[in-house]
């Protein structure tokens, strides 16, 4: 049966998207499960797997066009089935005969000149939808390599993080105030856009109150050293994948500040699913554990690493992205002691962790040095009070300050 | 770890294994009274007595021949022929018996004979100073072994003579006397399986015998270089394990395979080939070769040295295929 492929909603604010790149080409066959486009949004760019196998029967939406999300973007089917009616729904003329296999190859350019680049260099090339054409080639008789195609990479990731040009629908610039000095005007990248979009709505919609509690991390520390020192490295525990496991297992308790406000009733989610900040040079990405209850402190640990390297690379897939119940920003890596976060919508809260610090604290009628790390929540106030706060972040505490308690 | 000579590593492996396995015997010329042209076998004649370390005549055919016959009626024969020189004269009874058995007989007959042979240079003339091994790697039937040190000799050679195929055994006459640790414990090196004696980045070097050594050598001076050379000891050429030359290949993205034979139609043609066919989309550069000249192997010293294979050449074999880079 002939299945219509339309544009997914990868994050409950998309409202429109586009094919970056399509991977397949019309007449094509594709397998469940395998990657047909490059959806870009405001965010990022995504991966779209085939939900079933066939050929590639019809690509409707050209590359770069945005469209509304569940716009009919293309037509997986057998061969020879009849697509018209799915495309004449969509508006589409059929074709005369809808093709079946590859389109015959049309006449080849009179002047293509053939690129001198390395197997391994077209294979990155077309990994990383590079035109070598754009590729200057330092091998031998001036063959572009792999370091070639590497660095232009580079650059273009350089780029993408640099100005992109302005939208269209972007309020005029305001005129600066008198006596401000000169500047270089900056257009923001589309992810800057999302960014600042999605943080003033926030702020503005959902009333923020904090709470800030510190904890003791020297039990959490020696237990995370022990068991560091018996695994390999990539299996190895960071205090993120303890601050999660912790965070997750203390929102059991209070699962209020694991919903979404809703206008006139809260959606109190059964799973919790941890979205965690991650910087990239092109901005702020939160990508998600789901189900951190089940999973155990391992898992999460091999699970945080796949999703901060694949966030870093640009390759996250649209289900890394979404779903997310509740956030946590840990800025621990920059020395800073604490802070509070903007809620991440639609969540009810937010838990900012800062740096481990060796701090002298008192102990019965002793001053002794521990580890501190202090941890701020910010809630919506329409969600939640403040005593539910302090009690979450106490359970919170208690659980990392008894870290075996995280393996249960 | 005790250190031992190639030499001794395999007369341990010969000796344990006739301790081991009353079916194993030594046929050879020279091999008993005289204790083998390269020493290999000195003692064992002393130890084992003449039922099972056989002086043969100067007759390779009917060595091969009588290996052969004995080893299709259950016994494990390893027999010496004194260069792979002379295989040529028993080429018949290798490729057209021995390497066949199994197959003609329809699987009811094996013929698990070791063949151990010497193959080298050094002033012996054109005759006697050739690599033969790839007109035996090209015959299926047949194993071939060519190992690079002391402790793979041992292992390889112990696992030759437990096969239950015909195995052609190569020893190079220049490595006989280098030294390298062989444990004393009992252990086997599979037959099939190449290793990786020096892993590294940038470069992946494919050499055997003699010129995993030479490998090694180039290897440590393009380190100062910046080029980090991952060096892959084939050890068996048939069957040839290519899965860990690709697996290289992979990684480092650049090919300089080493023979200290012709060229043409070789082992390097071989691997070249197959890493065309397995890792086309890894490479990064044309895949080299460095080789032995194609002449007949002169007697003068200074042309001799001129024709063999070389450190300098692997050198600048591994800079040509790094290009630019470095």
């Amino acid at each position: 049966m002939a299945y219509r492929v339309t544009m997914p909603q990868l994050g409950y604010d998309m409202t429109e998207g586009a094919v970056a790149r399509w991977r397949k080409r019309e007449g094509e066959q594709v397998q469940r499960g395998e990657v047909i486009a490059e959806i870009e949004t405001d965010k990022a760019t995504v991966e779209l797997e085939a939900f079933s196998s066939g050929i590639l029967r019809k690509i409707v939406l050209p590359e770069g066009q945005r469209v509304p999300v569940g716009t009919l973007i293309a037509v997986i089917g057998e061969p020879g089935e009849p697509i018209d009616d799915i495309l004449k729904e969509a508006g589409i003329q059929p074709a005369v005969a809808a093709p079946t296999s590859p389109a015959a190859p049309s006449q080849a350019p009179a002047e293509e000149v053939r690129v001198r680049a390395t197997p391994v260099a077209r294979r990155l090339a077309e990994e990383l939808g590079i035109d070598l054409r754009q590729v200057q080639g330092t091998g031998p008789e001036g063959r572009i390599t792999r370091e070639d195609v590497e660095a232009y990479a580079a650059r273009l990731r350089e780029q993408a993080a640099a100005p992109a040009p302005p939208r269209v629908e972007a309020p005029p610039p305001a005129a600066p105030p008198p006596g401000m000095p000169e500047a270089v005007e900056e257009p923001l990248s589309r992810m800057r856009q999302t960014i600042a979009r999605r943080m003033t709505e926030s702020k503005q919609q959902a009333p923020h109150f904090y709470v800030t509690v510190e904890v003791d991390m020297t039990e959490a520390m020696r237990f995370r050293a022990q068991l560091n020192a018996q695994l390999d490295e990539e299996a190895r525990l960071s205090v993120n994948d303890l601050i999660i496991k912790a965070a997750a297992k203390a929102l059991t308790k209070f699962p209020r500040l694991n919903s979404a406000f809703s206008g006139d009733r809260l959606r109190v989610f059964k799973a919790v699913n941890i979205a965690m900040a991650v910087a990239t040079p092109e901005g702020l990405l939160a990508p998600v554990v789901h189900d951190a209850v089940g999973k155990s402190l391992f898992e999460i640990a091999r699970e945080t690493k796949e999703l901060a390297r694949r966030a870093r690379e640009g390759h996250l897939r649209a289900e890394d992205q979404v779903g997310g119940t509740f956030t946590i920003s840990n800025l621990g890596m920059f020395d800073v002691e604490s802070f509070a976060a903007i809620i991440n919508p639609p969540n009810a809260a937010i838990l900012a962790t800062g740096s481990v610090q060796r701090r002298p604290v008192v102990r019965g009628d002793q001053i002794v040095v521990a580890d501190i790390m202090k941890a701020t929540i910010s809630v919506d106030h329409r969600v939640a009070d403040g005593a539910e706060a302090a009690q979450f972040l106490g359970e919170f505490k208690r659980l990392l300050e008894n870290p075996v308690s995280l393996l249960i | 770890m005790p250190e031992l000579t190639f030499r001794e590593a395999l007369r341990q492996a010969l000796r344990e294994e006739m301790l081991r396995d009353e079916r194993v015997f030594l046929m050879g010329e020279d091999i008993g009274a005289y204790g083998g042209s390269y020493a290999v076998t000195r003692g064992l004649l002393e130890e084992f007595g003449e039922k099972r370390v056989k002086d043969t005549p100067i007759a390779e055919a009917a060595i091969v021949g009588l290996a052969t016959g004995a080893a299709m009626g259950g016994l494990k024969p390893v027999a010496e022929l004194m260069t792979i020189n002379f295989s040529l004269l028993a080429a018949d009874q290798i490729i057209n018996h021995l390497a066949k058995i199994y197959y003609m007989f329809g699987g009811q007959f094996t013929a698990p004979a070791v063949i151990r042979t010497a193959a080298g240079w050094g002033q012996l003339g054109a005759t006697h100073s050739q690599f033969l091994e790839v007109i035996y790697s090209h015959v299926p039937g047949l194993k071939v072994v060519m190992p690079s040190t002391p402790y793979d000799a041992k292992g390889l050679l112990k696992a030759a003579i437990r096969d239950p195929d015909p195995v052609l055994f190569i020893e190079h006459t220049l490595l006989y006397g280098i030294r390298g640790e062989v444990p004393d414990e009992e252990y086997l090196v599979p037959i099939g399986l190449a290793d990786v004696k020096r892993p590294g980045r940038d470069v992946t070097i494919v050499a055997y015998a003699r010129m995993v050594h030479v490998a090694m050598n180039a290897a440590r001076e393009l380190e100062a270089e910046g080029v980090d050379c991952e060096i892959v000891d084939l050890r068996t050429l048939r069957p040839l394990d290519i899965e860990t030359v690709v697996e290289s290949v992979k990684k480092t993205n650049h090919v300089v395979i080493v023979e200290e034979d012709w060229k043409s139609f070789g082992v390097g043609a071989e691997v070249a080939a197959r890493i065309a066919e397995q890792a086309f989309d890894y490479l990064d550069a044309p895949v080299v070769r460095v080789g032995m000249l194609e002449v007949p192997m002169p007697y003068n010293r200074n042309l001799e040295r001129h024709v063999v294979p070389d450190e300098a050449d692997v050198l600048a074999a591994v800079r040509s295929v790094v290009g630019s880079r470095v």
